[in-house]
C-alpha cells in the first residue's frame, strides 16, 4: 500500500471509542483509501457517538448524521444533490453498523442499491446493538449472548447472509473485509471508490465490550473469525464472479469461540453443530466461488 | 397565462418555475397526480432535476434531507399514510434546519382505507417545526407553492403546502401560469446558509448534550415566530408583482359580522356561497379563513374575531379525546382576550363526506340558536349512531 495512501489520517485523536474498537480501526482504514473527497452519511450506530458531541467532530471529512433507517437513502439524496452540482468526483460514504443495515436500515439500503445509486455503503459489523447496550440484531451469530438473549435463550438462529443478500441484487461491487488484513480491506475500499453504482462492504468489527473479550484481543479475534471460516474474506462483482480472497487453515472454530465471554455457556456439543453450521457455508460459498462442483 | 390546471398540477408548475434541483417521491393517491406530471418534466427535459423514486415515503423525506444538506432545492408530494410514515422524519427537517417544501394533500387516516379528503393527517404533524399553508383554490395552490420557497429559504425552515383531496387536487381550474422570468425575478437561486463540503468539513446533526440542546429547540421557535412577519414581506412582495395577496389569514365581512365561521381549505368557497345567501337574507355573518397554520396568526385572529358575538369554527379533523383541531387552536388564542366570543366546534367532512351548503347553514342557525356551546365539538351530519358495543 503506497505510504501516502498509509499515512493519511482522517479520524482524530480525541474519538471517544471504546479501547480496541473494531469499529474505529475499520474507521481509520477506509477512510485513508477514500481520501478527503468524502462526504459521509452517519445513520445512528456506535459511530454516532465515536465521532464526538457538538461542537467537535473527530472525523475531518464532512459528516451528516442520519436517522437510524435511512443510511441508504440520506445518501441517495447527497449524491443526487452532489451530481445536480457537477460533482461527481466525490464519494458518498454510508457508514452504518449491524443494526443500521441488517435490520431497521434494510429496506433503504434494498432500495438505495435497486437504484444502483452510486456510492458506497458500509457496514462494520460488530454483531449486536452494542451502542445500546449488546442487544441482539440479526447480525448476531448462532450461541451468542445478548443482553436480550441471555441465559438458556441465547441466540438458536443464524445470523443473516447480508452479504448474499447484497449480491442478490446483481450490484457492481460486494465484498467483505476485516480490520485484521488491513492490506485487503484497503485494496477494497480503493476497488469500491473506482466502481462506479453501488458498492457494499461488510467489515467484521470485533467490539471487546460487547463481546466480553479483553480490548488487546479485538485485532486476534477478528483474524480468528477470518482464519476458522467463520467470517470468509471475499468479493463479489455484478453479482456473479466470486474472488475468495484468503484461504483459511482450517483452524477450529472453537478457538475462536472460547476466547469470548458472549460464548461461554455453550457446550462441546453446541461447538460440534457449529463447526459443522460453519463448515456447510464454506462448502456452499466454494461452490458458488466455482472452486467446488 | 391562463390555463384550465388541475390542483395537483398547479403544484406541479410551481415547482418546475421554482426550478427546483432534486424531487423524490413515493406513489399514493391523491398526490400521485402532482409526481407524476413532475417526473415527465424531468425525463423530457423540462426540469432540470433529478427525481429519486425510491422505495418509501420514510426514504423519500431522508432522501430531501441528504439532498437539501448538500445544497440544492428539493420537493416532495405525499398524504395520509403517506405523511404519518414520514413523521419522524418531519422533526429531523425541521430541526436540521432545512428549507424542504412538500405538497401535503390532505387525505384520511385508515383503517378502514380512505383516500378521500380528511385534515387530521396533516394536522397530527402539527408539532413537528413544519411551516404550515392551507390553500382554497388551484390559484392558490400555485401562488402558495411558489411563495413557500421563498418563505422556506428566508428562515431555514420545512413547509408544507396543504391541500384538499380530490375537491383541489383533482379539480379543473383557470390559473394564472406566470412566466419563467417573472417567477425568477420573485425566487432567486437557492443560496444555502450551510451545506457538505468536502473543502470545509462539518458534522452534522452530532450528538448534543442538554447543555446545547435547549438552545438549539429555542433557535427554531425563533425562527418560526420570524416566519410569520417573512409570510407577510413575501406576500406583500408576491402582491407587488402580481397582484395577488392572501394574508395569513381572510376577513370576509368580519367587521359588523355577529357570527364568523372558521373555516380552511376548499369548505371556505362553499362558505362563501352560503355567507352571500345569509347575507342577502339580512344574517350578519362573516368568515373569518385560516391559510396559515403554523406558525399560527393568533393576534390577526384575535384582532378579526374582537367585535364578534359567537365563532362557529368548522373542522374536518378530529382529536379523538378533546374537538376539532382548528377550534382548539381559535380557543387557546383567545382565551387570555377579555371578553372574547364563545366559540362553537363543528366536525364535518369526515373522510371526504361533503360540506354542503346547507350543512353550513345549518351550523349557522344552530350557533346562533344556541346561547354557548353544549360540547367541544358537534359532529355534523352523522347517520344515526348506535353504541359501539
Amino acid at each position: 500500500m503506497p505510504t501516502e495512501i498509509m499515512d493519511r489520517e482522517f479520524v482524530h485523536s480525541g474519538h471517544v471509542g471504546c479501547p480496541g474498537c473494531g469499529a474505529t480501526i475499520a474507521m481509520r482504514f477506509v477512510l485513508k483509501a477514500l481520501g478527503e473527497k468524502t462526504i459521509m452519511v452517519l445513520p445512528a450506530c456506535c459511530w454516532s457517538v465515536i465521532a464526538g458531541p457538538y461542537p467537535q467532530s473527530a472525523l475531518k471529512i464532512p459528516v451528516i448524521h442520519a436517522a437510524f433507517e435511512t443510511g441508504g437513502a440520506t445518501a441517495s439524496g447527497v449524491r443526487a444533490a452532489l451530481d445536480m452540482k457537477g460533482d461527481t468526483e466525490t464519494t458518498v460514504l454510508t457508514w452504518a453498523g449491524d443494526g443500521g443495515t441488517f435490520d431497521i436500515g434494510f429496506q433503504a439500503l434494498s432500495g438505495a442499491v435497486e437504484r444502483n445509486e452510486n456510492f458506497l455503503y458500509v457496514c462494520y459489523d460488530n454483531e449486536a446493538y452494542m451502542n445500546t447496550g449488546i442487544q441482539r440484531s440479526s447480525s448476531t451469530p448462532y450461541g451468542a449472548w445478548t443482553t436480550t438473549t441471555t441465559g438458556q435463550d441465547w441466540k438458536r438462529l443464524r445470523k443473516k447472509n447480508i452479504v448474499e443478500v447484497l449480491v442478490a441484487h446483481r450490484i457492481p461491487y460486494v465484498a467483505t473485509a476485516s480490520i485484521a488484513f488491513p492490506d485487503d480491506l484497503l485494496r477494497k475500499a480503493q476497488k469500491a471508490k473506482e466502481t462506479k453504482g453501488s458498492k457494499f462492504l461488510h467489515i467484521y468489527a470485533s467490539c471487546p465490550t460487547g463481546w466480553r473479550i479483553p480490548s488487546e484481543m479485538s485485532v486476534k479475534i477478528a483474524r480468528m473469525a477470518v482464519q476458522t471460516n467463520i467470517f470468509p474474506l471475499y468479493e463479489v462483482e455484478d453479482g456473479l464472479r466470486y474472488t475468495i480472497n484468503y484461504k483459511p487453515k482450517e483452524y477450529l472454530v472453537r478457538e475462536y469461540f472460547k476466547l469470548q465471554g458472549r460464548f461461554k455457556h455453550l457446550t462441546d456439543q453446541d461447538l460440534d453443530q457449529i463447526q459443522q453450521m460453519v463448515n456447510e457455508d464454506w462448502e456452499l460459498l466454494l461452490r458458488k466461488a466455482g472452486e467446488r462442483a | 397565462m391562463k390555463r384550465v390546471l388541475e390542483g395537483s398540477h398547479a403544484v406541479a408548475e410551481a415547482v418546475r418555475l421554482a426550478k427546483v434541483q432534486v424531487i423524490s417521491a413515493y406513489p399514493i393517491t391523491p398526490q400521485t397526480h402532482i409526481v407524476e406530471i413532475l417526473s415527465e418534466y424531468c425525463t423530457k427535459g423540462m426540469m432540470n432535476a433529478k427525481f429519486l423514486r425510491v422505495e418509501s415515503e420514510h426514504s423519500c423525506m431522508a432522501a430531501l434531507i441528504g439532498a437539501q444538506s448538500a445544497g440544492v432545492r428539493t420537493f416532495t408530494a405525499t398524504s395520509g399514510q403517506g405523511l404519518a410514515l414520514m413523521h419522524e422524519l418531519l422533526h429531523w427537517a425541521s430541526g436540521a434546519r432545512l428549507p424542504i417544501v412538500m405538497a401535503e394533500v390532505n387525505r384520511a387516516l385508515a383503517p378502514g382505507w380512505n383516500i378521500w379528503v380528511d385534515q387530521t393527517d396533516s394536522l397530527a404533524q402539527r408539532d413537528t417545526g413544519w411551516i404550515q399553508i392551507y390553500c382554497e383554490d388551484g390559484q392558490d395552490v400555485l401562488d402558495s407553492t411558489l411563495q413557500a420557497f421563498r418563505l422556506a429559504e428566508s428562515v431555514n425552515l420545512p413547509v408544507m403546502i396543504v391541500l384538499d383531496a380530490f375537491y383541489l387536487s383533482h379539480t379543473y381550474e383557470p390559473v394564472d401560469v406566470p412566466s419563467q422570468e417573472e417567477v425568477d425575478r420573485f425566487l432567486p437561486p437557492f443560496v444555502p446558509k450551510f451545506q457538505l463540503d468536502t473543502a470545509h468539513p462539518c458534522g452534522f446533526g452530532p450528538l448534543v448534550a442538554p447543555s446545547d440542546y435547549m438552545e438549539m429547540r429555542y433557535h427554531i421557535a425563533m425562527a418560526m415566530e420570524e416566519a410569520l412577519g417573512r409570510f407577510d414581506e413575501i406576500d406583500a412582495a408576491f402582491a407587488a408583482q402580481f397582484n395577488r395577496r392572501y394574508g395569513p389569514v381572510e376577513a370576509i365581512d368580519c367587521e359588523d359580522a355577529d357570527i364568523i365561521f372558521i373555516t380552511t381549505g376548499t369548505v371556505t368557497s362553499t362558505c362563501r356561497i352560503v355567507l352571500q345567501d345569509l347575507r342577502a337574507r339580512g344574517e350578519k355573518v362573516g368568515i373569518l379563513k385560516l391559510k396559515l397554520f403554523r406558525p399560527f396568526p393568533a393576534a390577526q385572529i384575535r384582532e378579526k374575531l374582537k367585535s364578534a358575538k359567537k365563532v362557529a369554527v368548522v373542522d374536518r379533523n378530529f382529536s379523538f379525546g378533546a374537538s376539532g383541531i382548528f377550534a382548539q387552536e381559535v380557543r387557546a388564542a383567545l382565551c387570555n382576550m377579555p371578553d372574547h366570543p364563545p366559540v362553537f366546534g363543528y366536525v364535518a367532512g369526515i373522510g371526504g363526506r361533503d360540506v354542503t351548503p346547507e350543512l353550513l347553514e345549518a351550523i349557522y342557525w344552530q350557533t346562533k340558536n344556541s346561547d354557548v356551546p353544549q360540547k367541544e365539538s358537534v359532529w355534523m351530519g352523522l347517520r344515526e349512531v348506535k353504541n359501539a358495543d
